[in-house]
């Protein structure tokens, strides 16, 4: 009954994605990885140092691609020409991979997703072959059209990235899930383990994370809290929760054999 | 000589200078990297064989923690 989430093909077991930035250090991003149970992790492509830190460790020693599904995003960018850029060099920085996380961003302030750049970069990512996992609005004509060009997952906001406000509107993530085939995975505005189960609970494919676990006191606790919180969420999902009545007059216990009323 | 920029810095070198020598040159070698010129991926294949030229953009990039 609990199927695996398929993106592109392939399977996966987890249905938590995590980010790795924000972390103390590659220590703390493994270890709470591997406590998230993720297999699906995203990274970020920057400037390389150019000579002057020679022994800079480098991110894919502590989470090789042979053991993780890396996705590399195009975070920062806000057209579609330097997004498009960045998941080439990610691609050819990973040898082929395909599987990319897009991201336009809009402003610096709210980073809201400038979905008119965003279409534009599926477009051409589609095109050139890359597998685009797509961060959204909650918009669900622009998340099925998004789905129309090519993409291979849709990804809504629940609220602003970074924000930990939760799943402000479940309605509109509903009508993403009744228009569009893809896996739809709620990416940005999680704060705690409620609003990942929230997520799974509304039937979304699986949930993006990565400050709600990072910034936590202790994030890899909270990585495990968020493992937890996907997998009972989904579970929910799957079991089918009882309709909410304001009262049902009926008893969880028996109404008969009670034993016999106290003599007053 | 030759002037290009890489990520954003400038540098000169005496030509011919291939890609290959200008990542020897920044302790690159063997790392994980990516490369564009002028906004175009030069493939890891081709390190060797393409030569800079005056003015060209380089960027040099590598994966970092990120959401």
């Amino acid at each position: 009954m609990n199927e695996k989430l398929v993106i592109a093909g392939k399977s996966y077991s987890s249905r938590l994605l995590i980010g790795t930035g924000k972390y103390k250090d590659f220590t703390e991003t493994k270890a709470a990885v591997d406590a998230s149970g993720a297999e699906i992790v995203t990274i970020a492509i920057r400037r390389s140092n150019i000579g002057q830190n020679p022994n800079e460790p480098s991110l894919l020693e502590i989470l090789p691609p042979s053991q993780y599904t890396l996705l590399p995003n195009s975070a920062g960018c806000y057209n579609a020409a330097d997004a498009v850029r960045t998941l080439r060099l990610a691609r050819e920085l990973l040898e082929g991979h395909s599987l990319v996380k897009l991201e336009v961003l809009g402003d610096p302030q709210s980073l809201y997703p400038n979905v008119i750049e965003t279409i534009a970069a599926a477009k051409i990512l589609v095109d050139e072959g890359f597998q685009v996992m797509v961060y959204t609005s909650d918009d669900p004509i622009v998340a099925k059209h998004l789905e129309d060009i090519g993409c291979v997952a849709i990804m809504p906001l629940a609220s602003l990235i970074g924000s930990g406000m939760g799943i402000l509107n479940p309605w509109n993530l509903q009508l993403i899930m009744e228009r569009v085939q893809v896996p739809v995975i709620v990416d940005a505005g999680v704060g705690t383990a409620s609003d990942a189960a929230i997520a799974m609970e509304l039937g979304c494919d699986g949930v993006l994370m990565n400050t709600a676990i990072a910034a936590a006191q202790h994030p890899v606790l909270m990585a495990s809290a968020m493992k937890l919180a996907v997998e009972a969420g989904r579970f929910a999902y799957l079991a089918g929760r009882m309709p909410k009545k304001f009262y049902s007059a009926s008893p969880s216990s028996p109404t008969e054999n009670i034993i016999a009323p106290t003599d007053s | 000589m030759i002037t290009v920029s890489i990520n954003g810095a400038t540098r000169q070198f005496p030509e011919p200078v291939s890609v290959a020598a200008l990542i020897e040159e920044m302790v690159l070698t063997g790392k994980r990297i990516a490369l564009e010129r002028n906004g175009e991926i030069v493939p890891r294949s081709a390190f060797t064989t393409e030569q800079l030229a005056d003015g060209d953009k380089l960027e040099v990039v590598v994966a970092v923690g990120g959401g």
